[in-house]
């Protein structure tokens, strides 16, 4: 029949209209800065730099914790070029204790950033990680969105609390690669003394 | 005292003109009748903005403004400060005189229709013989209006969209015209008091309202479709489509000018409605013979404001339809109907006051209905492209 769909279609708003005092799915706003929903685990907004806290209550030790060594990978795979890195001349011992380049400037220039995460995905030390934070704005469009690496280094903590199943695999794979390394320098001191002790004793024979 | 709040605004009117001497007075009157006019309808038109936010907020699950004032209330001012706060611009290569008066002309003739609109018992500014004749003369005037607009701009979306707006308002005015005649041949006046006080009369409690008759139904039908194409709402909003044409005849209007033509807009609306309203569901009478003791113009601008209600639920339901079937719905669908209507009206004259003439009315209704609607709107099936050439 004619004017059955404009009919039926009619009877819909109707239902959402006066259905929408009444009950919460005909009516899915929420009141944003007011109410809020939680975070999803896989949301991304910007990269931030991850550091290991020895200490967890001292924030101050972010300097010493940061994973990132400035290879600048990421610096040249970023599709905008919206990372900028300046490796340091000296060398740090890193978490596992070797000595390792740091990044002596470690900026992210938000306004540019597109979030595409492939920083992320080629970084060899899971040192750059996508966060959560997305209410960034701020009256200054300039210095105001280039982020230094002060304000990009955020603890192990804060990984694990937005994106915790990521960042329990992520410590998983760093623990395999932390008693790999052990056991290598083991076998390499082990071998290092056996070798010392045949000399030893080669020279005593 | 219920006489007297019936008549309240007529007392006021003739007191406030009784402070001048006897020969200005009617004069006085009118343009008492008027600034009130005036007044009224614009504020009326912040509520109905207000209104058509919120109710289309809620029929799409979201709530609609609520930041301005507990609810909202307050947005329309925000709104209209805004408007008046805005740039003014007037494109270089635009005619400026005709771009200036586009929708003060626009404006002015969707005021100028109230003035033949009753609006309460002894509420009418004039009571012209003609009133309907002069209603849709007037009306016919905003079709220039839209098209001064879409071409002093010099802009292809403008232009584009005053064709569209003129071709459609053409096309509907016709079957506006023709939904109202069957009204005129029952009332046998074409005075919009008359017609309304023909409509003023109760059997069993029940009104006399036009629209309780099968010719009656099908005329308001046809002219709420006609109503809407009219006064350019969706579904029939295709002169200021905004995914095609930017905004229409009013792309290169901004701040006061844009606003005037928003006034302009649900004014059309409110006077279009108010016109249905005194056609066919009995201008300002009262529902039920028990309800007579509620003042006139209170049941006019509720009937008002329901047909505003229907509007907004309208625009929230139905997607815009596209030129051809615009077309082809006015000229193959409504107006047949409508030609029809006239049949049907003089046959129920003519058959006289029997329960017939119900049965036979409504059962030619209804099968031309049908009829029409299975053959001349059937849904064509067209196959896939084929090419003669290119494979």
């Amino acid at each position: 029949m004619l004017g059955e769909g404009i009919l039926k279609g009619m009877a819909e708003t109707a239902r959402n209209f006066f259905g929408s005092y009444f009950s919460a799915d005909r009516m899915t706003t929420v009141e944003y800065p007011e109410q809020r929903i939680a975070p999803f685990e896989a949301a991304r907004v910007f990269p931030f730099l991850v550091y290991d806290a020895k200490n967890t209550a001292d924030a101050a030790d972010w300097e010493a914790g940061l994973r990132c060594v400035a290879c600048q990978i990421c610096e040249k795979e970023c599709p905008p070029k919206c990372i900028y890195i300046d490796k340091s001349t000296d060398k740090k011992p890193d978490a596992l204790g070797r000595p390792q380049f740091y990044p002596a400037r470690f900026d992210i220039d938000i306004s540019v950033c597109m979030s595409c995460q492939i920083c992320v995905e080629v970084c060899p030390f899971e040192a750059i990680k996508m966060d959560t934070e997305f209410e960034l704005s701020t009256d200054d469009r300039f210095g105001g969105l280039l982020l230094d690496r002060k304000q990009l280094a955020k603890p192990n903590e804060y990984y694990h609390q937005i994106h915790l199943t990521e960042a329990n695999g992520v410590d998983a794979r760093l623990a395999v690669e932390k008693a790999k390394s052990e056991a290598k320098t083991k076998a390499v001191a082990a071998a290092k003394a056996t070798s010392a002790a045949a000399a030893t004793t080669g020279e005593g024979a | 005292m219920i006489q007297n709040l019936d008549q309240i605004l007529v007392l006021l009117q003739h007191w406030l003109a009784s402070f001048l001497p006897a020969a200005w007075q009617g004069a006085a009157r009118v343009l008492i009748s008027a600034a009130t006019i005036v007044c009224v309808f614009p504020a009326l038109f912040a509520v109905a903005v207000w209104l058509e936010r919120k109710g289309l907020g809620r029929m799409q699950n979201r709530l609609g403004p609520n930041r301005v004032g507990p609810y909202g209330l307050l947005q329309p001012i925000a709104d209209g400060i805004k408007s008046l706060t805005k740039e003014d611009i007037v494109p270089l290569s635009a005619d400026a005189a005709v771009h200036f008066l586009a929708p003060v002309l626009l404006v002015i003739t969707a005021f100028m229709g109230f003035a033949v609109l009753p609006m309460g018992r002894n509420m009418v500014l004039v009571d012209l013989d003609a009133g309907l004749l002069f209603y849709f003369a007037i009306g016919a005037s905003t079709e220039l209006a839209v098209f001064m607009a879409g071409w002093s701009s010099r802009n292809k979306y403008s232009l584009l969209g005053a064709m569209r707006a003129v071709a459609q308002m053409i096309s509907y005015e016709v079957v506006l015209l023709l939904s109202s005649v069957v009204v005129v041949m029952m009332a046998g006046s074409l005075s919009l008091t008359k017609i309304v006080e023909s409509q003023n009369q109760y059997t069993w409690g029940f009104p006399h309202w036009y629209i309780f008759t099968p010719w009656g139904l099908a005329g308001f039908i046809m002219y709420a479709i006609a109503a809407t194409a009219e006064t350019n709402r969706s579904p029939f909003d295709l002169p200021e489509g905004e995914s095609e044409l930017v905004a229409g005849y009013h792309t290169e209007y901004s701040g006061f000018k844009f606003a005037l033509f928003f006034l302009g807009e649900y004014v059309a609306m409110f006077s279009i409605s108010g016109l249905g309203t005194t056609l066919f569901l009995g201008g300002w009478s009262a529902p039920f013979s028990f309800l007579t003791w509620i003042p006139s113009w209170i049941w006019f601008f509720s009937k008002l404001m329901l047909s505003i209600f229907v509007f907004i639920w309208m625009r929230g339901t139905l997607p815009r339809l596209r030129q051809d079937q615009l077309m082809n719905f006015a000229w193959k669908f409504v107006l047949p109907m409508c030609l029809l209507n006239l049949m049907v009206a003089a046959v129920w004259r003519f058959m006289g006051d029997s329960w017939l003439r119900w049965f036979v009315c409504s059962a030619i209704l209804l099968l031309a209905y049908a009829g029409v609607g299975l053959t001349e709107l059937r849904k064509k099936h067209i196959g896939p492209r084929s090419y003669r050439y290119a494979e």
